[in-house]
Formats: structure tokens, sequence, C-alpha cells
């Protein structure tokens, strides 16, 4: 692998990383701390949909957020022929 | 059968599985020792990791805690799960590829110097050890509370059983008894919240439970904030801690985690850099189970506890609350001689205090379960305490066998001669952990919360930076690792001890002082934030690491090619 190519791995692996730590960073900091009153107006059942993002909502995304990039990853390594 | 009988027959099964899978798998190298032979199934060190890092505070502290904050309880359930997608996409598959034994063995190579090393290798032991203290206590309270032996005969059973096997196994034998302590532990936890969600919902999974009504169809939720409106707390669903002080705790908890040397170790042990990933991912899926769970057994026996005691006579308790009463756990008195349970926020006249951990220990007792199933609590108990001492022993053994004896004292010692210091090394560790857990300092619960605040203010911007800016220089990273760390320290010295103000009865009156309004719990993010900026201050003024340094840092980006460990 070149550098230049070596370049564009990273700089893509970057960009998944920017986008899926920003889906993080709303559904706890955003969604379960700072606009949590605003979301408690909603509801989810019997939750409070702010209330639930914090004590459920939350930790269910990062499950899915981990393993979708493991198959970004693993798509791109492929790319970039990488993978082992 | 009763209780007695049935937490013996199951803790002596346990047991006696853990020392089997001892003897199978011991270790017969050093990278046997320190990372398994790099040879973990995904899914495995997945199971191993969440075994790992649910300790016994995860295990009987956290619902209990939960219970009685509500919301404000959510900073431990966000903070010790989003730590993971830290952990997962900044740091494990980077520093699987560098292929190394230790965390300090990165810091000490990356940033080209030995001081580095020493100062990782301090900040692991301090962490480490502080948080193994309060699992040997763990281990002695679930053997005095369930089986009636005193706590220092339990902690000592509990010495020589990890003594066995981290000693003889090494990663190698941790990560295959962790495999099955995970099982131990997530089967006694769900089994009581599953029953409990039938009896109160008659849905048989908590998480929805959590948010379905009761038999009166009152929704469980509202009804909880109405009764605590009633009896004078604050509404379950709201916190009452400020939304600045949650944000830093949960932050703090987060970067915390994915500082964890224990946890980040775990990583070395799987074969190639997209399987590091994957048990990243296996790792949080197996504690969200546990994760999602305790806040459902919160509600449910919070509501349960109200609802027996709140202003019932107390001649008609039940017998788990005379029970729990001769264990101090739960203390009436009698203020006003009306023979009722006053159970209120107000502390002149409230007449019940009860201890958070029995949320999780009498929760089966309370809500009628069959004997097995209380008896389960003891054995998952001790599971989720061994499991992480574990753990945490193998860091300490192998800081001071690889780290220190290795990589400064003597480079030439042999490979068997290093395996010999690693056992021994383990067997001090363990000794010096159980003499904690015997006589425990006062201050071991303060401190094993503020571990996460020492982990996120020293390792975690020098391992981030060390991959993610090349230009980053053994200056710099030093320079932000002691900062750090004495920041942080000194703030929780200050604001936790009250050292500097006459002591522990100072801290409730500092309170107002705190910077920014930010409690010592969550000090942990200010003190990382001041750790990155000196760093990177620090590194433009002084000369960019070696060409052959930069190197590394392109070599541990690209996945292919991570062979063996090497030393």
């Amino acid at each position: 692998m070149n550098s230049i190519e070596q370049k564009k791995y990273w700089k893509e692996n970057l960009k998944y990383l920017a986008i899926l730590l920003s889906i993080w960073f709303l559904v706890s900091y955003v969604f379960g701390i700072l606009l949590v009153d605003e979301l408690n107006t909603i509801r989810l059942g019997g939750f409070k949909l702010g209330f639930w993002f914090a004590q459920q909502g939350s930790i269910y995304v990062f499950v899915i957020l981990i393993f979708v990039y493991i198959r970004l990853m693993n798509r791109l390594d492929k790319k970039y022929n990488v993978n082992e | 059968m009763d209780i007695q009988t049935w937490t013996w027959i199951l803790v002596g099964i346990t047991f006696t599985l853990y020392i089997g899978i001892a003897i199978w798998s011991r270790a017969s190298s050093t990278g046997e020792f320190y990372v398994a032979g790099k040879g973990v199934h995904p899914i495995a060190n997945g199971l191993a990791t969440a075994a790992d890092w649910m300790s016994a505070a995860s295990f009987i502290s956290m619902a209990g805690i939960i219970s009685f904050g509500g919301y404000d309880g959510s900073v431990y359930l966000m903070g010790w799960t989003g730590g993971y997608v830290l952990l997962a996409l900044l740091l494990a598959p980077y520093l699987r590829k560098f292929g190394k034994f230790t965390v300090p063995d990165f810091i000490g190579d990356r940033y080209y110097s030995n001081k580095a090393r020493i100062v990782a290798v301090l900040c692991a032991l301090l962490v480490s050890f502080t948080y193994v203290a309060g699992q040997m206590q763990g281990v002695g309270i679930v053997f005095s509370r369930f089986l009636e032996v005193d706590r220092t005969t339990g902690v000592i059973i509990g010495m020589i059983i990890v003594l066995f096997y981290a000693v003889l196994g090494g990663m190698k034998g941790i990560t295959y008894t962790q495999v099955a302590q995970y099982c131990v532990l997530i089967f006694a936890f769900m089994v009581p919240a599953i029953f409990i969600s039938i009896q109160m919902t008659g849905n048989p999974i908590p998480q929805i439970g959590f948010g379905s009504s009761g038999t009166d169809g009152v929704y469980l939720l509202d009804k909880l904030d109405g009764l605590h409106r009633d009896l004078g707390f604050h509404e379950y669903t709201t916190g009452s801690k400020s939304k600045v002080d949650v944000f830093f705790i949960t932050a703090a908890l987060m970067v915390g985690t994915a500082g964890l040397p224990h946890v980040i170790v775990r990583f070395f042990t799987v074969k190639k850099v997209s399987d590091a990933r994957k048990s990243a991912g296996w790792a949080l899926l197996f504690i969200a189970i546990l994760y999602t769970t305790a806040p459902a057994i919160a509600l449910f026996s919070r509501t349960n506890l109200i609802e027996t005691v709140s202003n019932k006579p107390y001649d008609e308790m039940p017998q788990w609350f005379k029970k729990w009463e001769t264990t101090e756990l739960i203390e009436f008195t009698d203020k006003n001689d009306d023979g009722i349970i006053q159970y209120v926020a107000n502390k002149e006249t409230n007449e019940l205090n009860v201890n958070r951990d029995i949320m999780v220990l009498a929760n089966p007792e309370i809500a009628g379960l069959p004997n097995w199933v209380i008896a389960l609590v003891a054995a998952g108990g001790l599971a989720a305490a061994l499991s992480t001492a574990a753990g945490l022993l193998l860091v300490i053994s192998s800081s001071v066998s690889h780290d220190i004896i290795k990589k400064i004292v003597n480079p030439t010692i042999s490979d068997k001669g290093e395996l010999v210091a690693a056992r021994l090394s383990a067997v001090v560790a363990v000794c010096v952990a159980g003499y904690f857990g015997v006589n425990p300092p006062g201050f071991v619960a303060a401190v094993v919360a503020l571990a996460f605040g020492l982990a996120a203010a020293s390792f975690f911007p020098a391992i981030v930076l060390g991959i993610f800016y090349k230009k980053m220089n053994k200056e710099g990273a030093i320079a932000g690792m002691v900062v750090g760390i004495l920041l942080m320290l000194f703030y929780m010295l200050k604001f936790k001890f009250g050292v500097f103000d006459g002591g522990k009865t100072a801290v409730e009156g500092l309170k107002k002082d705190w910077w920014f309004g930010i409690s010592p719990e969550g000090f942990g993010t200010v003190a990382m934030i001041v750790n990155f900026m000196v760093s990177i201050v620090i590194s433009k003024f002084t000369p960019a690491p070696p060409k052959e340094v930069q190197e590394i840092v392109d070599h541990i980006r690209i996945p292919s090619g991570a062979g063996d460990a090497t030393h």
C-alpha cells in the first residue's frame, strides 16, 4: 500500500468516526442530558422520552453503533485490501 | 431446602468450575500469561471483557443507586456503556495492531521514553490497586451476608480461588474463567428480574416491563413519580443533580472506562485487528443486557419497597425486613412512637434508613421468590467480584514483571524467568488486595468511583493522541499525563476528602466552591481536557518525534499485518 492510498484509507476512517461519534454524542449528551426536559414532554408508552434515552435508548444505540462500525470498517479494509 | 444450603451448593459448584477451567488452561509462556497467546475468539473475548468489566459494584450496587437516585443514576448507565464506543472506535483496533502486552508498553514505545513508561506504570498501579481493593471487599460482603462466615474468612476464600487461577493460568486462565463467570452472573441477575417483571407487569422482558403498567392499569413510572411526590422525594424520572454535573460525570465515566488498563488489555488477546473491533461490539452487547435490566430492577424494587413499608405498622413487616434489620442494612427508629413506619424525604421525621445494596441483594426475598433464586444472587455477586479482581491483578502483575523488571530493570531476563516474576508478583498483589479487603480503609468506596477520573485524566489523552496525532512527542505526553493526574488528585483530596480544609467534615461546606459546579466524580473530564491542552501546547514547542516513531503511527493505522505479540 503506497502512502497516497494510506492517506485515503485514513481519511475515510476519520469520516466514519466523525459520523458515528456525532450520533454517540447526540443520543447520550443531547437527548439524555441537555434536552432531557424538552423530550420528557413526549411519551413513549409508559416512558417519558428523555428519561428513556438516558436509561435505555442510548445504550441500544451504542451497541448498534459499534456493529455498524465493524461492518463499515470490514468493507473499507476490503476496498483497500488491508483485511486479513 | 433452605437458602443457606442452596447458597453453599451453588457457590460450591461455581467455584469448582472456575478451578477446573484454571487447570485446563494453564499458561506456559509469557505470551500466554499476559495476553492468552493472542488466540481468543472475539465472542469469547466479548464475554470475558463483559465479566472483567462488570464488577461487584455493577452487580450489587448499581441498581440500588439508580433506585434511590432515579434519573440521576443515568450517569452510570450511559457512562459505563458509552465508553465502549470510544474503546471500539478510538483505541482497541490500533492498540491490537501495535501488538504488545500492556498499556505502559504502548506509552513507553510510542513516546520513545522510559520516563513515559514509568509514569504509565504508576498510573496503572494506582488505578488498579484502588479498584481491586473494592472487589475483595465485595467478596467479603457477599460471604458474610449470605453464608454467615465472617468477612475475613470470606476474603481469604476468595483470595485462594483468585490466586489459584490467576497465578496458574495468567490471562489464558482468567479469560476462560471469565467466560464462565459471565454466564453465572448474567443468569443470577436476569432470573430474579424476569420473575419480578412478570409479577408486577405480566411481561417477562424487564426492559419492556419497565415501561408498562401494573395490575391497576397505571404506568409504573407514573405511579412511582406520584409516590415520590407524596413522600417528599424528588420525582423519580427527573433529576436532582445539576445538568452541568450530570454531563461531566457521564463524560468522566465514559472516558475513564475507555482508559482502564484492565479493560484495554483484553483487546490485546485476539488474533487480528478486525477481531478487536468485533470483541468490543460483543462485549458491549453482553454488558447492555445487564445495564438495560438494572434500571428496570431499580424501578420494580423501589415501588415494591415503598408499597411494603410506607405507613404500615412495624409489627406487620414481612420476615425479610427483620432479617436485613439484623445486618443493619435496614434501620427503623420509631421517632413518634406510633408503631407505624414513616418513610419520607424529610430527615427530621423519616424513620427508616435503607442501604442501597439491599435493592439487589434482598430483591428476590422482597418479591417472595423461591429459595434457589435467592441463593443465585450470592453466586452471581461472587462471580462479578472475582472476575474483575482477577483482571486487575493481572494488570498489576504484568506491570511489575513486564514493564518494570523486563523493560527497565533487567532486559536480559529469560522468558521463563519473566514468567516466574509474573507469577510471584501476582501472589504479592493478591495478598495486598486481600489485606485491603479485610481492613478496608474508609476511602475505598470513594476512591473506586474516582479511579475512573484518574484513568480519564491520565491514559486516555496519551493513547488517543499517540494514535491520531502523529506529531505528539514525549515531552507533550509526559507533561499532559503528569499535569492531568496531579490536577485530578488535587481536586479529589480537596473536595472529596477535605484534606486542605480540616478533613472529612469540611467536605459538605466545600460544595459551593466546586469549580464550575462540577463534583469530584465529574472532574476527570476537566482534568482530561487539561491533559489534552497541555500535551498539544508543549508538543508545539518541543522537537517532533523521531522518524521511526512516526512510522510506528502509520503502521498501527493500517489493520493488516498484525502478527503475534512481540516483546
